[in-house]
């Protein structure tokens, strides 16, 4: 905690001052007074809270340099129709595009599914229309310790996003699309996604994080999902941000008696890009499924941490990260698995893969484990290494060049954690996505 | 001098049914009378005396107020260890004691009321004869030391620090404070600012000391803190293997041993340092231990952790010659009231660099065991590799283990792989002992012995035997 709040206010949060914050607030200022307390509050300690230091555990090996904010102010509205949408051509059943924190186009759910009381609309139309839902579930969960700075500043400066609601015993065949854009120098995004699946639900959410120009912005989004009693929820977040955007993402993941969340993270974008995931299995039968794809090039660095609270018994989640680093990269995966005292019969696991694929490459692993219930199987891995020159071989010997075998050997590499999605569209675009990266 | 009356005399009469050995062995101490005593709490005054008592080189008296400085500069490291550092009260604590006398060469010359006390320890007269050399540490000073003629004709140097800094500076001086710098951690500064006792041996090029060289280290008076300090050199081609074995009288109140050990494996050189650690359960047990392997080198460390309240300790080795080899082999157990927090450190600083870390923790009733571990492979190196276990038994629904791995590698020609896992013993193992006639306890020791039987036997026979002992004391009481 720093000494002096009001000197700190002033050094520490670049363009994000308690005049920027006054400006932002008149702009929300329809909206419902919870909320904008909600803000208020979190200003407060985004303004109080010091940048993280090197001795803070949950920052070991980033770099601290690279997560000041100076040069970042929250993205003009006005340059947000200049964005022109990419579509990924998938169908989808419905639709929302942010650009600049502000909507620029949609298309609104089928009118079947609308009938029957799914809600796939902007937040801030959310909070009129249904603001106790939304304030029930809106940033519901504390994050992962370690930005807590970042993430208030998320909440603090958080505009507008997707609000998804699947009331009971629906379920959604076609994906739901958000796509986020930032556009303009220095620009500062705060996309968000909350997810509400009621009991025997069935949905596919997509989240796209995309810079319209090749410009340093600043993404500071969250993601939550809340999945009730047997709720099957899978979510896709695929970030494509600059190669020099400051990136930060916070999840926060509920699951309730016998639902099945599985989220995958592809990270290709930013020059230093920070995720944070944490999934809660609250009561028996809560399964998780964390997943998350990262080619990391250049002087990129990618943080992921991920946070596995088991809190009652018989529920079970399975994390994979999986990283390639090319070029002078840095990954680091630190994870850990906590198993609170009653929650017996837990059955966690977690592992790291790094391919490194360059001899300057950077990998930095911190799988851990804190168990206090004793009848439970608990294991992690790590591993890092290069591509088999067994395998690479194999595939020459057969008359594939070196440079193709070696990208079939990657998306091998990756091939496991996309057959975890059953949307074939869905892992082809992915695909699709990882492979413009490798080519440029 | 007679033996003091015990506070829990009551429980002498328990014994071990499956093994059949007096549990309350090594809970005891001794009035002596410690004729330098530097007083408590700790200051420039207290590193004169120490100094002054040891008719120290200045160069000494001066690394040892340097650390000091440092020491003091130092905060605790409570943002990633535990907060019960912040229990050690550095005032309260007695940082030098000594008899006064200088290490005996014979048998005959120790003290009887000393032999007493290694009696109970249980070092078998048997035992001595066979093994090359018994540096058994009373308090500070070694109070007896043994070598056998056979590993002294050999050239190989076995002291306690005072002795080799003064009569052999030329040699240890170069390597004193070199692989763990004074101010590597608070820890480590403390003890070069106190440190007394602990063995300096050197073994000369090419020889190969057949026998294992080993010291008892014991902490017998109530907030006495030991500092012992280390420094085995392994010239050329040499092989040692060295072994620590400790146990400490029960006191009420929290006393503390740091001790700082260094190992120097020069090109082709091998040395296997193996300790078990019993302190009673109120010793704050805060080791730093690192060896530097040469060209073709290996360290292998042996650690076995079954007592005190907290030990941190994290054996490391930086490999910092072509094809050095470093080893950490560590078995821990945590029972009501402690914290293991112990682990090993791999630098890999040079190509075609291997290390291996395995490590295995119990944790019984409300015992918390935690394994730590860093394994580093810097820039543009090749060929060096890493494998890294640790599994973790839970035995009782309360137990607790933890697991902060950190692996860093950089480039594509190193390879690198950690697995860890949690389990606790299998109900189907121990219902199909039970079947044959085991109870439930046995049966349950059985279990544990098995969990770490592939560690335990690479352990020379006697630790190995003694650890098993150990093992079954601790489990008792722990089912049902």
């Amino acid at each position: 905690m720093s000494a002096s709040p009001a000197l700190s206010a002033a050094t520490l949060t670049a363009a994000f001052t308690p005049e920027a914050f006054a400006a932002h607030l008149a702009t929300v200022a329809h909206l419902p007074v919870w909320w904008l307390d909600r803000k208020r509050e979190a200003y407060a300690k985004f303004a109080a809270l010091p940048y993280p230091a090197r001795t803070d555990e949950a920052w070991r090996f980033a770099n601290l340099p690279g997560v000041r904010l100076d040069g970042f102010a929250v993205a003009s509205a006005e340059a947000a129709d200049q964005v022109r949408h990419a579509p990924i051509g998938i169908s989808k059943a419905g639709k929302l595009v942010f650009s600049n924190n502000r909507l620029v186009t949609s298309r609104p759910l089928v009118a079947d599914l609308a009938a029957r009381g799914v809600i796939f609309d902007t937040l801030q139309n959310a909070l009129v229309n249904h603001g106790a839902l939304v304030k029930k579930h809106l940033l519901a969960h504390p994050v992962r310790p370690g930005s807590e700075k970042f993430n208030a500043l998320h909440t603090a400066f958080l505009s507008d996003g997707a609000f998804v609601y699947i009331p009971k015993g629906v379920e959604i065949a076609e994906p739901l699309g958000v796509f986020h854009y930032a556009g303009g120098a220095g620009a500062a995004v705060f996309p968000h996604t909350l997810i509400v699946a009621e009991e025997n639900t069935k949905a596919t959410v997509v989240d796209f994080f995309r810079s319209a120009d090749s410009e340093a912005h600043l993404a500071c989004g969250q993601n939550d999902i809340y999945a009730a009693h047997n709720a099957q929820i899978t979510y896709v977040a695929a970030q494509t941000w600059s190669p020099t955007t400051l990136s930060f993402q916070f999840n926060s993941t509920v699951a309730r008696r016998d639902a099945r969340v599985v989220s995958l993270n592809v990270h290709l974008g930013s020059r230093q890009a920070r995720h944070e995931s944490h999934s809660q299995l609250q009561a028996p039968g809560a399964h998780s499924e964390m997943l998350a794809l990262t080619v990391a090039s250049g002087t990129q660095e990618f943080d992921q941490r991920t946070l596995q609270t088991h809190q009652a018994p018989h529920t079970s989640s399975n994390l994979l990260y999986k990283n390639a680093l090319l070029d002078q990269a840095r990954t680091i995966f630190s994870g850990l698995i906590v198993v609170d005292a009653d929650a017996q019969k837990t059955d966690a696991y977690q592992s790291n893969r790094n391919l490194m694929l360059s001899d300057a490459a950077e990998a930095n692993s911190l799988p851990g484990l804190e168990i206090q219930a004793n009848d439970v199987r608990c294991t992690h891995g790590a591993t890092s290494s290069r591509i088999d020159p067994e395998l690479e071989f194999y595939l020459q010997a057969r008359g594939i060049r070196k440079a193709q075998a070696d990208e079939l050997l990657v998306f091998g590499f990756f091939e496991e954690v996309l057959a975890k999605l059953a949307h074939d569209g869905l892992r082809d675009a992915l695909r699709d996505m990882i492979k413009t990266k490798f080519k440029s | 001098m007679s033996q003091s009356p015990e506070t829990d005399a009551l429980d002498t009469t328990i014994v071990n049914p499956v093994v059949g050995i007096d549990q309350t062995a090594g809970n005891f101490s001794y009035d002596v009378d410690y004729e330098f005593d530097a007083g408590t709490g700790l200051s420039e005054r207290t590193i004169d005396y120490i100094s002054s008592v040891k008719k120290e080189a200045p160069w000494i008296r001066e690394f040892r107020m340097n650390a000091l400085k440092t020491f003091q500069s130092k905060p605790m490291p409570t943002h990633w260890a535990t907060k019960d550092l912040e229990n050690i009260n550095f005032d309260k604590i007695r940082y030098y004691l000594s008899q006064g006398q200088k290490p005996k060469r014979t048998w005959d010359e120790v003290p009887d009321d000393i032999k007493n006390t290694f009696e109970r320890l249980g070092i078998p007269e048997q035992e001595r004869k066979f093994l090359a050399g018994v540096e058994a540490q009373f308090d500070s000073e070694a109070a007896y030391s043994n070598i056998k003629d056979i590993v002294s004709k050999q050239g190989v140097i076995f002291a306690n620090s005072t002795e080799a800094l003064r009569e052999h500076p030329e040699i240890f001086k170069k390597f004193f404070g070199k692989v763990i710098p004074t101010g590597d951690n608070k820890f480590s500064a403390l003890n070069s600012a106190v440190f007394s006792g602990g063995s300096f041996i050197y073994v000369p090029k090419g020889v190969k000391v057949s026998q294992p060289l080993q010291a008892y280290f014991r902490i017998n008076a109530e907030n006495f803190g030991q500092f012992e300090r280390t420094l085995i050199i392994a010239d050329e081609g040499a092989e040692l293997t060295y072994m620590e074995g400790c146990t400490a009288p029960k006191f009420s109140t929290s006393t503390l041993h740091s001790a700082v050990v260094e190992l120097v494996a020069l090109k082709g050189a091998k040395i296997q340092y193996i300790t078990v650690q019993n302190w009673a359960n109120n010793v704050f047990n805060l080791v730093t231990k690192r060896g530097v392997a040469h060209e073709e080198a290996e360290i292998k460390w042996i650690d076995c952790n079954i007592g005190s309240r907290l030990t941190m300790k994290y054996p490391g080795v930086v490999l910092k010659g072509r094809k050095a080899r470093g080893e950490v082999l560590s078995i821990a157990l945590a029972n009501d009231g402690q914290h293991q927090d112990t682990g090993a450190k791999m630098i890999h600083a040079a190509d075609e660099t291997t290390s291996n870390i395995i490590a295995k923790s119990i944790s019984v009733g409300q015992g918390r065991s935690t394994y730590r571990g860093v394994v580093h492979i810097p820039k543009h190196l090749k060929g060096c590799k890493n494998n890294t276990e640790c599994d973790a038994l839970l035995i009782n629904t309360n137990s607790r283990t933890d697991t902060y791995p950190a692996i860093t590698v950089r480039g594509d020609r190193n390879a690198t792989q950690h697995e860890a896992s949690v389990s606790k013993v299998s109900a189907e193992q121990i219902f199909y002992m039970q079947q044959r006639g085991l109870t439930e306890a046995q049966a349950m020791s059985l279990s544990v012995n098995g969990f770490i039987n592939d560690l335990a036997r690479q352990f020379p026979m006697e630790y190995s035997v003694e650890l098993k002992r150990l093992i079954d004391l601790e489990m008792e009481g722990s089912v049902g």
